[in-house]
This record gives C-alpha cells, sequence and structure tokens, in this order.
C-alpha cells in the first residue's frame, strides 16, 4: 500500500436533523488520527453528499444520524454513490441505530455503523484496516 | 498554618487566611437578628453596650479560632492519608474542595441576604415563597411521534397515569417548517416526533384534551410562530378563547444557532418574529409562556454546566433588550419569559446552577433593565434529565442515572421536569419506559421527603460555595460574550458554536481515555447485553398516510382565501407589523406549514452557517 497517502472521509450530516456534536467529534478525532476530513455541515440532501463525495475523490463517507431516518437516508446515498461511480467508496456513520437496522443496512452495502458510547478509536480502526484491505485497490 | 501557603481551589484550607478577616461576623453585629439566641443569648439592652460588643467580639474570635483548630488537626490527616487518584471537580472543571466549612462562604464577600427567601429577591431559595408545600412540580412527559393520532393516544395515557401537563414533541420536517409531504421530508415524518402540517394536524393532536385546562408546552423554534398560531386556532376551534390558554412554546431561536440547529430564518427577522409574539401574547395570552429559554439543547450539545449557565441567562437578556428595543414596556412581557435548563449528573453543580440562574437573572432583570415588577425579576423553569447521559450499554443503568438527576432538579427547585426513559439512546420510548420515568418522579414526589421543605441544601458551605461560583463564572462569561460583539455577531462568528463543540471533545477524550468513567461504557462492561429492551418503530405507512392527507386538505380548502391570508403575511413581514395575526388568518384558512414558512421567507431570506469542526 501507499503509506504517503492519507485517507479522505467526507463527514456528513444528511436530512433535517441538527445534532451536530457527535458529526464534529468524530470529524475532529479523524483529523487527529491523520485523515484528510472534509465536514459537509447540516442539512444534506442524499444528493448533495454523493456529489461531495465525488468531487472531492474520498475513500470514505462517514454519516451521522441521530433522527430516526437511517434507513431511508443510508441507502440513498449508497445507490446515489454507486450510480455516479463511487462504487468503491465506503459508507459508514453512527448514531442511533437499532442493531437490527444495522444488519438490515449491512446486506444494502452500507459499512459498519457506530451507536451510542462507542469509542472513536473503533472507528478510526475501522477505517483504517479496511483502507489497508480493500481501499488500497482504487 | 503558614502565611506562605496561597489560598487556592484545591487547597483544603481554601480561603482560611481570607477568613481570618472577621468579615463574616458584621451581619451579625450590624443587623437586627430575628431570632438572637442564633447568635448568643443576649437582651435587647445588651446591644448597645460597647463593652458588650467587645465581649461578643472576643468571643467568637474565640470561636473562630477553635474552629481553626479543629480544621488544622482534620488537614493533618487528610494530608497524611492518601487519596484516590481522580481529579475532584465539577464537570465545568472546577476544582473540589476536600471540606467546606463555615469558613468558606463569609470569605466570599456575600452578606447573608443575599441567599434571602423563596419568592423573594434575588429568589436564589426559590421562585415562590411555598414552592412544592403548595404544588408539586409539575410533571411534563415530552412525546410526540407518528401522526396527530397516534400522539393524541399517547397523551391520553400519560393523562390517565397522572401526568399534569403535555409536552410536544414534533418531528424533523415540522422543526424546519417542511409540510410532510415536500420532498425534503422524505424518510422523516413522524419517526422522532409528530407530524403537524396544518391546523388540521394541530385539532386531531388534542382532540378530547380541553386547552383551557391541560397545559402544554411545545418544543419548536424556527417556524415556532406558525405552530404557536396553530394551537391558538385549534383552541378556538374546541371553543377555548385565547386568554385561557395556559403553556410554553420553546421559541428559542439562538439556541437553535448556537446549539441545536433547527433554524428557518436569518437571526434579526427570527428575533423579530419572536418579539412580535411578546406583543401579541402579553395582550391576548397573559397565561402563557411565549418563549423558554433554554440551556438544554446547548448543553447536550457539549457545554459544561457554566457555558449553559452563562449562554442561556445571556440569550434571556438579548430577547429582553430587542423587546425594550421594540417600545415594550419590560414589565408587560418580562414576567412570561420561562426557562429550560439540562440537569446533568453532577448532583450538587446542577442544583447549585439553578440557584446561580435565579440570583443573576433577578439582578439584572431589576438593576439593569429596570424591571419592576417582582414577577419580572423570578425565574421559571422546567427541566430535563440529561439525554446525553444516558447509555446504551446497560440501558437498564439509566434509571438511576435518571433518578438522582430528577432528584437534583427538585432540589434546585424546578416548575416542571421531564425525565428520560431508559431506551432513549435505542429508539422512541415505549409506554412501559415511559412509565417508569414518569414514576420515578412520583416517588421522588411522594415518597422521598425532598419536597416537604423547601431549598434543604441551602446554607451547606459547599452548595452557596458553588452557587457563588458559578455566578462568578457566569459573569466572566458575560464579559467574554461581550468581547465578541454580543450574543448575535458571536453566532455569525462561530464562537459559541466553537466554544461548545470544544467542550464536547474535552469530555470524549476524558471519557475515551478512561479519566472519566461512565459505567457500563468504558468501566463495569460485564452483563447487560442480555436485556431485550423492545423499541417503538415508526412505519412508512405514516409517511404515506400523511402525504395522502395533505392531498384532501389542498382539495378541501377554499384557494382564493389561501392566497389572500398568505399574500397579506407577505406584506405585513415586509412592512413591520405584527405578524401573529396575519399567521393566524392563515392558518384558519388551512394554509400548511410550509406555505405560511414560504411567504415569511421570501422576505426574511434563510440562515446559512458557518461550517467548521
Amino acid at each position: 500500500m501507499n503509506d504517503e497517502r492519507k485517507i479522505r472521509v467526507l463527514v456528513a450530516k444528511p436530512g433535517l436533523d441538527g445534532h451536530d456534536r457527535g458529526a464534529k467529534v468524530i470529524a475532529s478525532a479523524f483529523r487527529d488520527a491523520g485523515f484528510e476530513v472534509i465536514y459537509t455541515g447540516l442539512h444534506q440532501t442524499p444528493e448533495m453528499i454523493a456529489n461531495a463525495a465525488i468531487q472531492e475523490d474520498v475513500d470514505v463517507v462517514a454519516m451521522s444520524i441521530l433522527s430516526g431516518a437511517h434507513m431511508t437516508l443510508f441507502p440513498r446515498v449508497r445507490e446515489m454513490l454507486d450510480a455516479e461511480g463511487g462504487e468503491h467508496i465506503l459508507l459508514t456513520g453512527g448514531g442511533i441505530i437499532p442493531e437490527d437496522d444495522m444488519a438490515a443496512l449491512a446486506e444494502k452495502g452500507v459499512g459498519r455503523l457506530f451507536g451510542p458510547g462507542s469509542p472513536t478509536r473503533e472507528a478510526i480502526a475501522y477505517i483504517r484496516e479496511w483502507f489497508e484491505t480493500q481501499g488500497e485497490r482504487v | 498554618m503558614s502565611d506562605s501557603v496561597p489560598p487556592s481551589e484545591v487547597d483544603p484550607f481554601r480561603d482560611f487566611q481570607a477568613s481570618c478577616r472577621y468579615d463574616y461576623l458584621l451581619p451579625y453585629l450590624v443587623i437586627p437578628v430575628p431570632n438572637p439566641s442564633l447568635i448568643m443569648s443576649t437582651t435587647e439592652k445588651d446591644l448597645t453596650g460597647t463593652a458588650d460588643l467587645a465581649s461578643r467580639l472576643a468571643e467568637k474570635e474565640a470561636e473562630v479560632a477553635r474552629l481553626r483548630d479543629q480544621l488544622e488537626r482534620w488537614r493533618a490527616k487528610y494530608e497524611s492519608t492518601s487519596t484516590r487518584d481522580i481529579g475532584f471537580t465539577t464537570i465545568s472543571g472546577h476544582e473540589i474542595a476536600p471540606l467546606y466549612t463555615p469558613l468558606d462562604r463569609p470569605a466570599s464577600g456575600h452578606a447573608l441576604d443575599e441567599i434571602g427567601v423563596p419568592g423573594e429577591f434575588p429568589f436564589t431559595r426559590g421562585p415562590y415563597p411555598t414552592m412544592y408545600r403548595t404544588r408539586l412540580w409539575t410533571m411534563r412527559q415530552f412525546a410526540g411521534f407518528a401522526s396527530a393520532e397516534e400522539t393524541n393516544q399517547r397523551y391520553h395515557y400519560l393523562l390517565d397515569h397522572g401526568q399534569t401537563g403535555l409536552s410536544v414533541a414534533f418531528d424533523f420536517p415540522t422543526l424546519m417548517g417542511y409540510d410532510s409531504d415536500h420532498p425534503r421530508s422524505l424518510g422523516e415524518v413522524g419517526v422522532c416526533g409528530v407530524a403537524i402540517s396544518s391546523l388540521q394536524d394541530m385539532e386531531r393532536l388534542f382532540d378530547g384534551i380541553p386547552l383551557d385546562q391541560v397545559s402544554v408546552s411545545m418544543t419548536i423554534n424556527g417556524p415556532a410562530i406558525i405552530l404557536f398560531c396553530f394551537y391558538v386556532a385549534a383552541a378556538e376551534r374546541q371553543g377555548v378563547p385565547a386568554e385561557k390558554l395556559r403553556g410554553t412554546v420553546q421559541n428559542d431561536i439562538l439556541k437553535e444557532y448556537q446549539a441545536q440547529h433547527a433554524w428557518v430564518f436569518p437571526p434579526e427577522p427570527a428575533l423579530r418574529a419572536i418579539v412580535d409574539m411578546f406583543e401579541w401574547c402579553s395582550e391576548h395570552t397573559p397565561k402563557y409562556n411565549p418563549i423558554s429559554i433554554s440551556g438544554y439543547h446547548i448543553r447536550e450539545a457539549g457545554a459544561t454546566a457554566v457555558q449553559e449557565l452563562a449562554f442561556t441567562l445571556r440569550n434571556g437578556f438579548e430577547y429582553v433588550e430587542r423587546g425594550i428595543a421594540r417600545g415594550l414596556d419590560v414589565d408587560s412581557f418580562a414576567p412570561r419569559l420561562s426557562f429550560f435548563f439540562d440537569i446533568h449528573n453532577d448532583f450538587f453543580e446542577e442544583i447549585a446552577k439553578l440557584r446561580a440562574a435565579r440570583r443573576i437573572w433577578a439582578r439584572r432583570m431589576r438593576d439593569v433593565y429596570g424591571a419592576k415588577n417582582p414577577d419580572s425579576w423570578r425565574l421559571r423553569t422546567h427541566c430535563q434529565t440529561a439525554g446525553v447521559t444516558l447509555t446504551a450499554q446497560q440501558p437498564e443503568n439509566n434509571i438511576v442515572r435518571v433518578a438522582y438527576q430528577a432528584m437534583a432538579a427538585a432540589l434546585g427547585g424546578t416548575q416542571s421536569l421531564h425525565t428520560n426513559s431508559m431506551d432513549e439512546t435505542l429508539a422512541l420510548p415505549t409506554e412501559k419506559s415511559v412509565r417508569i420515568a414518569l414514576r420515578t418522579q412520583q416517588i421522588l414526589a411522594y415518597e422521598s421527603g425532598v419536597a416537604n421543605t423547601i431549598d434543604p441544601l441551602a446554607g451547606s458551605y459547599f452548595v452557596e460555595t458553588l452557587t457563588d461560583q458559578l455566578e462568578a463564572d457566569a459573569e466572566a462569561l458575560f464579559d467574554e460574550i461581550e468581547a465578541q460583539g454580543g450574543v448575535v455577531p458571536g453566532i455569525e462568528a462561530g464562537w459559541f458554536q466553537q466554544q461548545i463543540a470544544n467542550s464536547a471533545m474535552v469530555q470524549q477524550t476524558e471519557i475515551e481515555s478512561g479519566r472519566s468513567i461512565v459505567v457500563g461504557v468504558n468501566e463495569f462492561t460485564e452483563g447487560g447485553a442480555d436485556v431485550a429492551i423492545d423499541t417503538l418503530r415508526i412505519g412508512p405507512e405514516v409517511e404515506a398516510n400523511q402525504r395522502a392527507r395533505m392531498a384532501r386538505l389542498r382539495e378541501e380548502r377554499d384557494a382564493a382565501e389561501v392566497e389572500r391570508t398568505l399574500a397579506a403575511l407577505h406584506e405585513a413581514a415586509a412592512d413591520g407589523s405584527n405578524l401573529v395575526p396575519r399567521i393566524l388568518d392563515c392558518a384558519r384558512a388551512w394554509c400548511t406549514l410550509h406555505e405560511i414558512r414560504d411567504a415569511m421567507e421570501q422576505v426574511f431570506g434563510s440562515y446559512k452557517e458557518p461550517v467548521f469542526f
């Protein structure tokens, strides 16, 4: 793998949910871990997020959803990424997401999701591991 | 004790030297004491004798000397014993001394009557003279999900179980001013609150609930003025006149920009709409609170107790200044300003926070804004236990967290309280978990005895010291906000947002490093995984039904009336006349939430936040 290249992550807040404490904490933690981080700001539509991910040529999209709209928003972003040539981009995230829903979303091509109380280092380790095993192919 | 030891907050003998000035004796010597036996047995005549004064002073000096001896002995023992290797601080980061003594509080320079009595300036001990002896706090559980009918059923359930007020949780589309059938609402209709897009929905929400008898709190901010008008119009259709309405609309837009982020318009027109409501409500709804100035969301977004206290009160002053700038008499609207605080884990800091808030507010209202009516000085507050402290791990532990927090709210003198349900980190709460949360308040109110006497922690050396400290810290933060140019410039520069995000990051780091222990999350993690919590799910049919209902409403209403009332609102937005009567007309004509929002947005524009992390 290329040790020089930094992992590029788009941290995104989709939908109408304004609770950005987690998004900001995880964005800061990713930056401190050496990732290149772009934060979308609030109230983004799936279109806006997919476009930003493609334009910014990111490796990972990390979405924070606490509004309960995860079953709509994760699949929409996944579909749009795939439609715009971003099949290789990892879509992960966190928020208030019941475990059953996490499993259902995994079947739709969404990566691991992190619930309340997850340490930021777990998300960082997950992304690093994904990048080393899959991300470097692109 | 050595003279070279500087007084400091970490020193167990904090402020010891300062206390040796005998300042604290002055109140005893110069004011007539109603119960002289508190000080010493004496007679009226003795009080005039200089020789007696000198001997009493000498006695007091001896008393202090004895206390100093006791404390020195204790200090020697304390210092020769190891203590647990953690930082002893409040959540706001204040060092806490191991022991507080009678020498602490007098050293802070306050007179005895700074604490005062409940129901009197400066209200440290409570906003009302009799507090829970007359009426317990209102037990008000925040609830709302799916459609108006389903939420209506939950309200009937809660009222049947002894809840004494209602509190509406709206879904995200409603919070942002979108109708259920707007493209931006996709996937979010009724999911984390109830969907209310028109007067029709509002009427269904309160079906069978007499709005002249039940007080209703509505958590809505960006489009608050619209939902308020839906509510007034719904009451009207029940035959309840506006002057009989009791309750509160949150309507605190400043903290939305700072923390919760459900805004619609930019700050200036948003503040104008709020002052329009102050003006209209002071004439038409004398028992209704047109705003709930909220620290809750600031705290939940990451702020410390001190930041919550200072930002919230400063936002309150901003609203007062805007009302005065409009030409309103401060006493015409200030008595109806209400507050909402978060009750977090740090038991004593939270109690002190509520006590300090009342004192700061009273002083400012009287001395800076010239309010003459004591009701304008009286800070009344709702409280909610801290959602952010709930854990998804071992969720039953949350019942215990909530109980401690609820007790702090009662000891702090709250007027109403929401207790969180144990499963709220997983999904919307089920009926069972909501019932346990309500029962927690009832056990507190009827079994624990905390409601028997008013402000029972007053006079605690620690709580009084902490109250003084929080007040001083808030005053320092007010100065920092002024240095930013005030509240609105601070928001536009992202200053508040950055302060809050920084605090959130500090707390996360503390937890991840293990310096801050969260039971069941980073310590004591064994077990609990087997707990099955039923979660309440909102199916896609809710959104489909709402869409169908909106389509019907658009069919059935008088299109010309819709157009006429929206045009009149647009005009009022542009010419500066009060928006409330125009929005009420729109509501009655079945204009939808987003149509009304849009008519104003054409004039006001929309808000774009400064993005950073």
